[in-house]
C-alpha cells in the first residue's frame, strides 16, 4: 500500500516511477490486514498529524477512485463499558480536539440510533466522523494503475548497487538491475532486509494480528465500533488503553472483526485462543454476532518499529536512499500522507510535516538490538 | 495408564470405516466423526433405509466389501469400542503437544458445539468435486457428477429424464451407468480425454486387471443401454431459459482446442458435469501437515508429519475406493500399535501396501490421460459467472490478471471477491487459478466450516491458555 502511495505521489509530482515487487500487488501486509482509515485511536502527536493529513488526501482520491478502493466515510464509535471509562475516553477526546480531531460524545438513545444493534445498556460511547475505511487490495492495485508508474511484479531486489562514495545507483533484482539515483524502500515488514542491503540498520519488526470475517449479512453494524477504556498501568508511568476488537460492517457484506496483536515472528499458525478472543470481544459488543458464522480468518504481520512510528524521509547515512516503511497497524490509512511527504522529500519541497520524528536514522544502535 | 488409548478418525468413508476397524480390533477406542447422517462416504453413501431399496446392490459393485465394514462397525459399536457420532461437521483441530480437541458443529443447523478428546487424529476427509465453469453452466439442471450420482445412490430418484453426463475422469463412467440403469436416457457421455493417450499407457494400465475389467463393464453397459459416447470432445455451452434444455458439444482439435464445425446441439435437462476430484485438506493444513501439491504427505504408515496425525484416503490424494480402503487398514494398524508405545510391523499389512502401490501407479496413469481441454480457459466467456457465491464474472477476473496486477489466485480473490463466498473457493479454486494462468495451491481455511461466532467465542478451555 505504501509503495503504492509513494508512486502516485512521486508520479504526480512528475518523476518517473519504477514500482518493483517480488509478489503480486497486495501480496505483503496489505493483502492481510484491514481497510480501517482511524483518527479516533490516535493520541496527539506526529502519527495523529500524519492521520489527519493522510485522511484528507484519501478524501481527494475518494473523489476519483472512491468506488473502485471502496472508500466508506462512515465514522467510528468508540464504545465506554463502564461510567468510568466513559470520562476517561471523553478526556482522551478533549485532547485529541486540540489536534483537530472531531470528536463528540453520545449517550443514551442516541447511541443506540447509531449502532441499533449494540448491547444494551452501555454507558456511551465518543463518535469520530472522520474514521474512514478503504479495502486495501483494491486500494493499493488502483493507485498504482492511477500512478502510471511500470509496474514490475514478480520481481525481488537482491542488492541495492551504490556507488564508490557509497550513494544509491540502482536496484540488482533476480531478473536484471535497475538504474536510478533514487530508490524508496517500502517492504513494510521486510523494510529491514532492504535496508541491509543498502549497508544500513532499520529496526522494522513483525506483529502478527488475525481477523475474522462473517457470512454476508445486511447491515447490521454502521460504523467502526470497538471498546476502549484507559487502565492506569502500575508498572509504568504511562496510561495504557485496552481495546476491544474493532467491529465494521463492509460493503460487501461481511462482518470484519480485527485485529489481535502479538509479537511471534513470522509464526504463520493459527491459534485458537486469539482467535476466541476476538470472537469474545466481538460478540460481548454486539450480542446477535453469537448466531452469526464466521467464514475464515486469516492473518498478517504488521510492521513495527521500536517507538511504533514509521520511518519516512532520506537516510542520512545512504545519499538517494529513502524510507517509507514501519506503519504498524495503520499502514493502509498513513499510505496517502507517507507517498506525499515522500514526493515532497524526492522534489525538494519544503514537507507538510516535520520529518524528524520519522528519521530513518532515529534509533540508538542498543536500542535496535533490544 | 490404565486406560485405553483414544483415536479420532474424522471421515466415514472407505478409508475411515477400514482404519476404525483396524484400529478397535488392536484394542484402541475410536471416536468415529463424520457429517453425513450416515457412514459410508462417497462411494458408499446408502440408499435411505426407509426407501427399502430392493436391490441396492445393483448400485454398488462393491457391495460385499461395504457389508463388512459396515458390520464390522456395528460389532464395534456395540462392543463399546466405537463412538460413531454421525451429523458432526468438524470445523477445526486443536493440537497441544500430544492431546488433541477436534472441534464439531452438531444438530440441523450445525449450531451445537462437540467436542471430542483424543491422544491421536487420524483423517479421512476424503475429497469433493472439481467443476470447471463453462457458459451456462449455473442453470438449474446443471449438476455435477458426484451430485447425480448422490442422489441416484441415496434416494434413488433423479430430477431429469434426459442427460448429458460430460467432463472427464473415470468417475464418468459409472455415473453414466448408473443413470442408465435407472432408468434415465443418458443422451451423451462427453469425455474431453484423447483416446490416443489411453494407447500410450496401456502398459501401465493393463497391469490392472481388476480395473480394466470393471472398465470393460461399464463399456458394456454403456452399449446396452445405447449410450453414445464421444470422447475428446467438450460441452460449450448449456442452454435454458429458465433451467437447462439443451447443451451444445464439440469436438476438440489436437491443441485441446474446440474444433469450429463440430459443434452439435442435444436436447437434455440434466446435464451432470466433472472434472475429477480434488481433496479436502483444510484440516491437516491448519493442524500443520506438509502437503505435497495439493495432497496430505504422509510415510509408509500414513502418518503426516505432524506427531500423533495420520492421514489416509483421497485427503492424501485421489484413488478411488480400494485405494482409500487399502490406506485407511493401514493407517488404523499403525495408530493402534503406536498408541500403545510399540514400533508396528509392516508385515502384518503387506497385503493393503501391496495394493497400495499398485493402485497408486494405476492412478497416476489414470491422472495423466483424463484431462480437462488444454485451453480450456478459452471458452470461459468475459459474462460467464466463474465464482456463483459472489458472481464474479471471467471478464472480472480477466481484468484483475490484466489490469491489475493480480498474478495469482489470491491476489484475484482480494481483488475481484472470486473465492470469499460460502463455498470458500472449493468450487470456482481452479478456475480462478487457470484465469490467472497459474497452478492451483492449497488455500488456507483455518475452519473447514463456517462456525457460529458464539461457539468459537467458547471454544476450547480457556483456563488451559
Ligand atoms: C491483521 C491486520 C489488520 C490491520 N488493519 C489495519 C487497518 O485497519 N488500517 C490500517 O491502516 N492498517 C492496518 N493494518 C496494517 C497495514 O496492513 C500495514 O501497515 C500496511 O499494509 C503496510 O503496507 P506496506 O506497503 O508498508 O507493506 P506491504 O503491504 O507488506 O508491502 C511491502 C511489499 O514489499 C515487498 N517486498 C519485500 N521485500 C522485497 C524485496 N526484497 N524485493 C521486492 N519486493 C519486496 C513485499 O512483497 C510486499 O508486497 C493491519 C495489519 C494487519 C496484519
Ligand atoms: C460420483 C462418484 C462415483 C464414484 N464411483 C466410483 C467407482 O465406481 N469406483 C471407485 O473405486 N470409486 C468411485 N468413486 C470414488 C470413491 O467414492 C472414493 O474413492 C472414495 O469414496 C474415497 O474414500 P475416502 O474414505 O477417502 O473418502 P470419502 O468417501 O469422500 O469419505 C470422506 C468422508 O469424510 C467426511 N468429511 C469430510 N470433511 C469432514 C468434516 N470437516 N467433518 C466431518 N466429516 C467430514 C465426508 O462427509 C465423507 O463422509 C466415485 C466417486 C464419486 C464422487
Amino acid at each position: 500500500m505504501v509503495g503504492a502511495a509513494c508512486a502516485l505521489y512521486a508520479a504526480r509530482a512528475g518523476l518517473d516511477v519504477i514500482l518493483v515487487d517480488r509478489g503480486p500487488v497486495a501480496g505483503g501486509t496489505t493483502g492481510a490486514g484491514e481497510g480501517n482509515l482511524l483518527v479516533s485511536d490516535k493520541e496527539p502527536g506526529p502519527e495523529l498529524d500524519l492521520a489527519l493529513l493522510s485522511g484528507r488526501l484519501w478524501a481527494d482520491l475518494a473523489g476519483e477512485l472512491g468506488e473502485a478502493v471502496e472508500y466508506e466515510a462512515k465514522g467510528g464509535v468508540v464504545v465506554a463499558s463502564s461510567p468510568g471509562g466513559l470520562a476517561a475516553l471523553e478526556r482522551f477526546a478533549e485532547e485529541q480536539r486540540t489536534a483537530g480531531v472531531v470528536a463528540r460524545t453520545v449517550v443514551g438513545d442516541e447511541l443506540y440510533d447509531l449502532e441499533p444493534h449494540l448491547a444494551p445498556g452501555l454507558p456511551g460511547a465518543v463518535h469520530y466522523p472522520q474514521d474512514c475505511q478503504v479495502m486495501p487490495a483494491l486500494a493499493a492495485a488502483h493507485l498504482v494503475r492511477a500512478s502510471g508508474a511500470r509496474l514490475l511484479t514478480g520481481r525481488t531486489v537482491t542488492d541495492v548497487l551504490l556507488t564508490p562514495d557509497g550513494a544509491v545507483r540502482g536496484v540488482r533484482t533476480d531478473q536484471g538491475d535497475i538504474h536510478t539515483p533514487v530508490v524508496v524502500n517500502a517492504a513494510g515488514t521486510w523494510g529491514s532486509e532492504l535496508a541491509a542491503l543498502a549497508g544500513t540498520r532499520l529496526p522494522v519488526l513483525p506483529r502478527r494480528g488475525f481477523v475474522l470475517v462473517t457470512e454476508p449479512l445486511p447491515r447490521m453494524v454502521r460504523h467502526k465500533v470497538y471498546a476502549a477504556d484507559y487502565v492506569a498501568d502500575v508498572a509504568s508511568d504511562s496510561a495504557a488503553l485496552q481495546t476491544s476488537p474493532v467491529v465494521e460492517g463492509t460493503a460487501a457484506g461481511p462482518v470484519l472483526i480485527g485485529a489481535s496483536r502479538e509479537r511471534v515472528g513470522f509464526d504463520r499458525s493459527f491459534s485458537l485462543p486469539v482467535v476466541r478472543s476476538l470472537a469474545a470481544g466481538a460478540t460481548r459488543l454486539f450480542p446477535f454476532l453469537s448466531d452469526v458464522r464466521a467464514m475464515r480468518a486469516y492473518l498478517g504481520f504488521r510492521p513495527y518499529m521500536p517507538d511504533h512510528l514509521p520511518a519516512i524521509g532520506p537516510d542520512p547515512r545512504v545519499p538517494g536512499l529513502h524510507h517509507a516503511c514501519g506503519h504498524e497497524g495503520a499502514g493502509i490509512g498513513l499510505a496517502t500522507g507517507t507517498g506525499h511527504l515522500i514526493a515532497q522529500a524526492l522534489t525538494a519541497k519544503a514537507p507538510d510535516l516535520d520529518l524528524s520524528p520519522f528519521r530513518p536514522d532515529r534509533f540508538p544502535v542498543a536500542e535496535e538490538s533490544a | 495408564m490404565t486406560e485405553q488409548p483414544h483415536l479420532a478418525v474424522i471421515g466415514a468413508g472407505p478409508a475411515g470405516l477400514a482404519a476404525t476397524v483396524a484400529a478397535a480390533s488392536h484394542g484402541v477406542r475410536v471416536t468415529l466423526i463424520d457429517s453425513a447422517p450416515e457412514a459410508g462416504g462417497q462411494f458408499y453413501r446408502q440408499p435411505a433405509a426407509e426407501l427399502r431399496a430392493r436391490r441396492p446392490q445393483a448400485l454398488h459393485h462393491e457391495w460385499r466389501t461395504w457389508e463388512r465394514l459396515r458390520d464390522g462397525l456395528r460389532t464395534h459399536v456395540q462392543a463399546g469400542a466405537v463412538r460413531h457420532f454421525t451429523d458432526h461437521h468438524v470445523w477445526y483441530v486443536d493440537r497441544r503437544d500430544t492431546r488433541f480437541t477436534v472441534h464439531a458443529l452438531f444438530g440441523p443447523e450445525q449450531e451445537e458445539p462437540v467436542e471430542v478428546r483424543a491422544d491421536a487424529v487420524l483423517l479421512a476427509t476424503g475429497g469433493y468435486e472439481k467443476v470447471l465453469p463453462f457458459p451456462g453452466w449455473t442453470l438449474p439442471g446443471v449438476v455435477t457428477a458426484g451430485g447425480a450420482q448422490a442422489m441416484l445412490k441415496g434416494t434413488l430418484a433423479v430430477s431429469g429424464r434426459t442427460a448429458v453426463v460430460a467432463g472427464t475422469g473415470p468417475l464418468l463412467l459409472p455415473v453414466a451407468t448408473g443413470l442408465a440403469a435407472a432408468g434415465v436416457e443418458v443422451a451423451a457421455l462427453v469425455e474431453s480425454a484423447d483416446p490416443k493417450d489411453f494407447v500410450r499407457r496401456t502398459r501401465a494400465l493393463a497391469a490392472q486387471p481388476g480395473k480394466v475389467a470393471e472398465g470393460a463393464q461399464y463399456a458394456a453397459q454403456l452399449l446396452r443401454h445405447r449410450v453414445r459416447t464421444l470422447v475428446h470432445h467438450t460441452v460449450v455451452e448449456a442452454h435454458g431459459a429458465e433451467r437447462l434444455e439443451a447443451v451444445t458439444v464439440a469436438a476438440l482439435d489436437a491443441d485441446g482446442r474446440v474444433r469450429p464445425g463440430t459443434e452439435r446441439r442435444i436436447p437434455c435437462d440434466t446435464l451432470a458435469v466433472g472434472h475429477g476430484m480434488l481433496p479436502h485438506t483444510d484440516l491437516a493444513e491448519t493442524l500443520g501437515c506438509r502437503l505435497d501439491g495439493l495432497d496430505v504427505h504422509v510415510d509408509d504408515e500414513q502418518r503426516t508429519d505432524v506427531p500423533g496425525v495420520w492421514a489416509a484416503g483421497e485427503t492424501t490424494g485421489i484413488g478411488g475406493s480400494a485405494l482409500s480402503l487399502a490406506e485407511g487398514h493401514i493407517a488404523g494398524r499403525s495408530a493402534a500399535a503406536r498408541l500403545h508405545g510399540t514400533e508396528p510391523d509392516p508385515g502384518e499389512w503387506a497385503a493393503a501396501a501391496k495394493s497400495r502401490s499398485r493402485l497408486r501407479a494405476f492412478f497416476a496413469a489414470i491422472d495423466s490421460v483424463y484431462a480437462p481441454p488444454a485451453h480450456w480457459t478459452e471458452q470461459i466467456t468475459d459474462d460467464t459467472v466463474v465464482c456463483r457465491c459472489e458472481e464474479v464474472t471471467g471478464g472480472a477476473i480477466r481484468e484483475a490478471v490484466g489490469e491489475l496486477g493480480a498474478g495469482d489466485a489470491r491476489t484475484v480473490k482480494l481483488l475481484t471477491r472470486a473465492g470469499m463466498g460460502w463455498c470458500q473457493g472449493r468450487v470456482c479454486g481452479p478456475a480462478v487459478a487457470g484465469l490467472a494462468g497459474c497452478e492451483l495451491t492449497p488455500s488456507r481455511r483455518p475452519f473447514a466450516r463456517p462456525v457460529p461466532l458464539g461457539v468459537l467465542a467458547a471454544a476450547g478451555e480457556p483456563e488451559d491458555d
